[in-house]
């Protein structure tokens, strides 16, 4: 009975290991439908901006703020939003692909790229790649506040005001369903605001203080509301894949087992088999 | 009979408060603003302060913080964009200076944190050789 003590013990340990990822799969598939709603929460702000801007530039047509100004292109700044656990299947490696892609284009055009990675997998990975990283939030939670993210995004702000930086990309993962998240590379800055066309008549606000510093506050206000929208998708992304990837690693667990079972059976009926014609033999021989 | 209007408090985390109201006073940059319906299209930003929402004539106001933002009136819709932390300029001036030198950090002390990628890769490269070894027994 040597090999079948084996086959036990290792039984045992897989079994172990699938209670742990069937909890695991539980635990993302609620924190999901959490981060879900969280996203939904997010929205109404950022649309509520996104149409006073459009409002606004609408009616100061004669003023371009830099934040709406395309520049000749010498350096851009990606911002990655990345998870900070693993075992979430190919959702960051999918990401990091697409932005290694990202960098090697511009690279190829003789842009310079600069990074500011969210998530610890990120700076991870781009540390190693050697990329030039200039500011990083990490350990956000499952609860990301837009506390945590204000003084990265100042960074590539500033950046972008002081014109280092003639472009701001925002790469993300886009929840599709459940089982799609997708990989996205969004332009954030400059921005081109929406012209409502259908505002015929003429109106406009009263500002207080000035059009100008309104101006600044709301689109600073915007473009954080996106990077801050774009994080609490990805954790509803980061939940999904997780759920589908501990799901699948039940499953083969569960067939791990099966298999097992039965080389174990065979095992041990081999045993019994041998024992009984040994004692036959000798009860022959005698 | 005084005309009502719909206010929404948002903010980029959560809506705050949405409800149709009589009055609302708002902490201006420029001092304290009242809006009743009908006001005509402003927008202004907001000093941290508390903002009092009347919803019928003789109630209580409800207050609500905001630690700054954007408000903007339409004559029957009024819209606070506020903001959820706390932003002074020289704070938000701490934050950025604090997420540079965190990305420096860990560049600089990249040693531990490659020990740790190595292991990494290691470990799966064990994971795959005992899996090999399994498969070969099993035959």
């Amino acid at each position: 009975m040597a090999g079948t003590k084996e086959i036990r013990t290792q039984i045992k340990s897989i079994k172990n290991t699938q209670k742990i990822t069937k909890a695991m799969e539980m635990v993302a598939a609620s924190k999901m439908r959490k981060a879900q709603d969280r996203m939904q929460e997010s929205r109404p702000y950022a649309q509520k901006i996104h149409d006073v801007i459009g409002h606004v530039a609408m009616a100061n047509a004669e003023y371009k703020h830099p934040f709406m100004v395309e520049r000749e292109v010498k350096r851009v700044a990606l911002i990655i939003v990345s998870t900070d656990r693993g075992l979430c299947g190919g959702l960051n490696t999918n990401l990091f692909k697409k932005a290694v892609i990202e960098m090697r284009r511009y690279r190829d055009e003789g842009v310079e790229v600069d990074l500011c990675v969210i998530g610890s997998k990120a700076l991870q990975f781009f540390k190693r790649l050697g990329g030039n990283i200039v500011a990083e939030s990490k350990d956000l939670g499952d609860r990301p506040h837009i506390n945590d993210l204000i003084g990265s995004i100042k960074v590539v702000l500033d950046n972008f005001r002081d014109g280092k930086v003639d472009r701001v990309v925002l790469l993300e993962n886009k929840f599709v369903n459940t089982m799609t998240q997708q990989a996205q590379a969004t332009q954030l800055l400059p921005t081109a605001p929406s012209r409502d066309e259908s505002l015929k008549h003429h109106w406009d606000y009263i500002y207080e203080p000035d059009t100008h510093p309104v101006m600044d506050t709301l689109l600073e206000r915007y473009v954080e509301s996106l990077i801050y929208q774009a994080v609490v998708e990805n954790v509803a992304c980061e939940m999904a894949a997780r759920m589908v990837a501990m799901k699948s690693a039940s499953d083969n667990a569960g067939t791990m087992i099966k298999d097992l079972q039965l080389v174990y059976n065979k095992a041990r009926q081999a045993a019994i088999t041998q024992e009984i014609s040994e004692i036959v033999g000798g009860a022959a021989a005698v | 009979m005084p005309m009502n209007m719909h206010v929404d408090v948002v903010s980029a985390e959560e809506s705050i408060y949405s409800g149709t109201a009589l009055m609302i006073a708002a902490p201006a940059e420029g001092g304290e603003v009242g809006v009743y319906a009908g006001h005509t299209q402003m927008l202004a930003r907001l000093n941290p302060g508390e903002l009092r929402i009347l919803e019928k004539e003789g109630a209580e106001p409800q207050p609500v913080f905001v630690s700054g933002g954007i408000l903007e009136v339409q004559p029957y819709h009024v819209t606070v964009l506020a903001d959820t932390a706390v932003r002074a300029k020289d704070l938000d001036e701490a934050e950025a200076i604090e997420a540079k030198k965190r990305a420096e950090e860990a560049l600089a002390n990249s040693k531990a944190d490659f020990d740790y990628a190595k292991a990494q890769a290691e470990l799966v490269e064990a994971a795959a050789r005992l899996q090999m070894i399994q498969k070969l027994r099993r035959k």
